[in-house]
């Protein structure tokens, strides 16, 4: 619906009731991370622990939200258990249109529920069903269940936990739909914390349109752009996994926790091979025809006589990179099993996979044995890995259950600091240099999409660090604006501010539309100030000296570029976090 | 007169681009649910997708059902609705062998009028527009 305000479904899981509450702010922050970052400074407790249950779990979505093509994520945000600071994690699937069709422009969920709980949500509903049944299940056959139980198909969206997130760890994902996730920074973790098996978005209602041509007219500029240019080709043909072997040739593709920067042997883990060998299908969230969800399959022989499973597993460059080339992984299938597991216990693959490769590296030094990693560790060996996913998401052991709290805590008990890779999280699959570490390791989602440092990396012909970091916050203002459309980052090259002004016209956010400017300013300071106010102090931030070992195309990592690179953007996100108006020069 | 026949849905990806533009461009509404064809898993995301839309019978027996004359027989099969002339009993709803009407809340019917407009929006081209039953469907060279 359209709207001058917010409407905000807020649940308390310990009475299972809820309240809907108008709020205002949409010509300041627009919605999706703005809004987010508004709603968890109300509900939000700052200095209290992440796992307090009265902190809110927050989903948002935008203006735009299923207007338009590619406005189909979802802002999810929350008080981190990877570094107890503010987060968000962004997903698909069909949970944004779900929200929009649900008549909400974000969902709070604060409490604990008193036992295992789903929660179902629609323009119609709200429950709070008891579950105590699907505590232990993994997210297939967690899925599979809360599917039937929630009725008739219908539209709507499924998230859910699996084990890791059930035990509270910093490395628990959320899965969304199946195949897409609110992923990283423990967003399951908090989740379980609360009980909160899952939750069901039915996306029940319909909205008029206004009568005049315009916004017709612009949806089908809008969709001519995404599917019949080469605009969104990358991500349709072979997806993200087509940087695999992009990155491999200039030496930026972090291999063998990043001991290596290219592998002789990528050819068996490229997008190119992954699509010849393993490619069943796409698929797409919804309200978006590109449809850049690569779905691959894994076969197992279980029985003699021929007898096999199968089973589908989505793959991106990211997941390929983590559980691929950073574990020395050469074969894609056996890529392929290991997200399996990664996904089916409910672990952030990402995380899961470069933590892994750090306990392999561990292992190999001597610092941890199988008395620690209880299955045998080796780059290369599958079986391995997938075992460790299971031990990793349950935490069954002291070295375990350090590890799936973040890397650094397990190497600060075990050793091995210096070669955890680890950037604010665990590392994203670029290793394009010191902008891209810096932004990453200082950024606000801590992600390799927080700013485009890996580009800059790449064009940069100069060693300037005031006007990188200028860069880099320019671009993170740009998409904090479009993150609260909610727009897919993969359409920024499609979403100019001209054409994001012409979409938000069309609607009748005549504001919003002639000030993109000043509220992507508003959106950005607001995040900062709340993650500051959570306890987020730039100073402490460390890169861990494999990152100073890299090389690439261009050659070594340059320690004193990196060091101004923190300190310029330190100064720069301090001054935000106190409200100060960020100066950046065009 | 051609008709909307689904018959790639083996290429669908989800996206809903199908129904949204049928509510938006036929309706006027932004919806995934009032539009004459309705994209949902088969059983899970892990199994594809299925349309829901009228398959053109003739003679249909939503319009036998109708009680005011709302429904009427379309030359090439499916029917023809003037909404003005519709009660909102839904007779035309339960009479549908495969769900293909969707009632909204005040039970105003919403059903495939057969115009092709969505067609333009399958990114996949899973939609035609193919001549009546009774003569020859897409080959199989135009469906590669």
């Amino acid at each position: 619906m359209i709207r001058d305000h917010f409407r905000v479904l807020v649940v308390d899981l310990a009475t299972g009731r809820g309240q809907v509450v108008t709020e205002d702010g949409r010509n300041e922050i627009a919605g999706g991370s703005g809004l987010a970052a508004k709603l968890f400074n109300k509900y939000g407790q700052a200095g209290e622990s992440w796992s307090v249950a009265a902190q809110p779990f927050i989903l948002a979505i935008g203006p735009l939200t299923g207007y338009f093509p590619l406005m189909s994520k979802t802002v999810c945000a929350f008080k981190s258990p990877y570094h107890d600071q503010y987060a968000e994690s962004h997903g698909g699937g069909r949970s944004a249109l779900a929200l929009r069709f649900a008549d909400l422009d974000a969902l709070v969920i604060t409490g604990k529920a008193s036992r295992p709980s789903c929660l179902i949500v629609g323009s119609r509903t709200l429950e709070l069903k008891e579950t105590p049944y699907l505590w232990g299940q993994d997210v297939h056959a967690a899925g599979k269940m809360i599917r039937r139980m929630s009725g008739s198909s219908g539209h709507r969206s499924i998230l859910r936990i699996g084990p890791a997130g059930e035990k509270a760890s910093a490395m628990a994902g959320i899965n969304v739909d199946t195949y897409r996730h609110f992923g990283r920074l423990g967003a399951g973790g908090v989740m379980g914390s609360k009980n909160l098996k899952a939750v069901v978005i039915q996306g029940d209602s319909i909205f008029p349109l206004r009568g005049d041509k315009e916004y017709s007219k612009l949806f089908q500029k809008v969709y001519q752009q995404v599917t019949h240019t080469e605009m969104m080709s990358k991500y349709h043909n072979l997806g993200t996994p087509i940087n695999v072997a992009v990155l491999n040739k200039i030496k930026a593709l972090p291999c063998r926790n990043l001991q290596q920067t290219s592998d002789l042997h990528i050819e068996g883990i490229t997008g190119e091979k992954f699509a010849a060998d393993t490619l069943l299908r796409n698929t797409a969230c919804s309200g978006c025809p590109v449809g850049c969800i690569h779905i691959g399959f894994v076969r197992e022989k279980f029985m003699e006589e021929n007898q096999y499973i199968y089973r589908q597993v989505s793959y991106d460059h990211e997941p390929i990179f983590a559980c691929g080339s950073m574990l020395g992984m050469t074969n894609a299938f056996s890529v392929l099993a290991i997200i399996d597991l990664a996904e089916k216990m409910g672990l952030d693959v990402m995380s899961a996979g470069v933590a892994l490769a750090w306990a392999t590296e561990a292992r190999e030094k001597g610092l941890i044995s199988n008395a620690e990693t209880i299955v045998p560790l080796q780059f290369g060996e599958a079986e391995g890995y997938k075992e460790a996913m299971r031990h990793l998401a349950l935490g069954t052991n002291e070295f375990y259950s350090l590890l799936s709290q973040g890397t650094i805590k397990a190497a600060e008990r075990y050793g091995g600091k210096e070669f955890a890779c680890v950037l604010g999280q665990e590392m994203a699959g670029y290793a394009t240099g010191e902008v891209c570490f810096v932004s990453q390791a200082m950024g606000f989602r801590h992600s390799h999409l927080d700013a485009a440092g890996y580009s800059y990396d790449q064009a940069r012909q100069d060693n300037d660090a005031p006007k990188a970091v200028n860069f880099l916050l320019k671009d993170e203002q740009e998409r904090a604006f479009l993150t609260s459309m909610v727009s897919c980052l993969f359409a920024r090259g499609v979403y100019s501010k001209e054409l994001l002004a012409q979409c938000l016209h069309s609607l009748g956010y005549e504001y919003l539309a002639d000030h993109i400017n000043q509220v992507s300013q508003n959106i950005q300071k607001l995040r900062w100030q709340t993650r500051f106010a959570t306890g987020y102090n730039p100073a402490h931030c460390e890169i861990p000296e494999r990152f100073l070992e890299v090389t690439t195309w261009r050659g070594p990592v340059e320690k004193t570029f990196l060091e101004n690179l923190k300190v310029s953007y330190q100064q720069a996100i301090t001054g935000l976090g106190k409200g100060e108006p960020l100066a950046i020069k065009d | 007169m051609k008709v909307l026949n689904p018959l790639r849905m083996e290429r669908c990806i989800g996206c809903h681009s199908c129904s949204l533009a049928c509510a938006r461009l036929v309706h006027q509404r932004l919806s995934w649910d009032t539009a004459g064809i309705r994209i949902a898993s088969s059983g899970g995301l892990s199994t594809g997708f299925e349309a829901t839309t009228c398959l053109a019978c003739n003679p249909a027996p939503c319009a036998a059902a109708c009680p005011t004359g709302a429904y009427s027989q379309r030359k090439g099969g499916g029917v023809l609705v003037k909404k003005k002339l519709c009660l909102r009993c839904g007779a035309c709803a339960k009479a549908c062998p495969v769900e293909a009407i969707f009632l909204d809340l005040t039970g105003e019917p919403f059903v495939c009028i057969h115009c092709g407009q969505c067609v333009a929006f399958c990114p996949h081209d899973c939609l035609a527009m193919i001549g009546a039953l009774e003569e020859e469907p897409a080959t199989q060279e135009e469906a590669l």
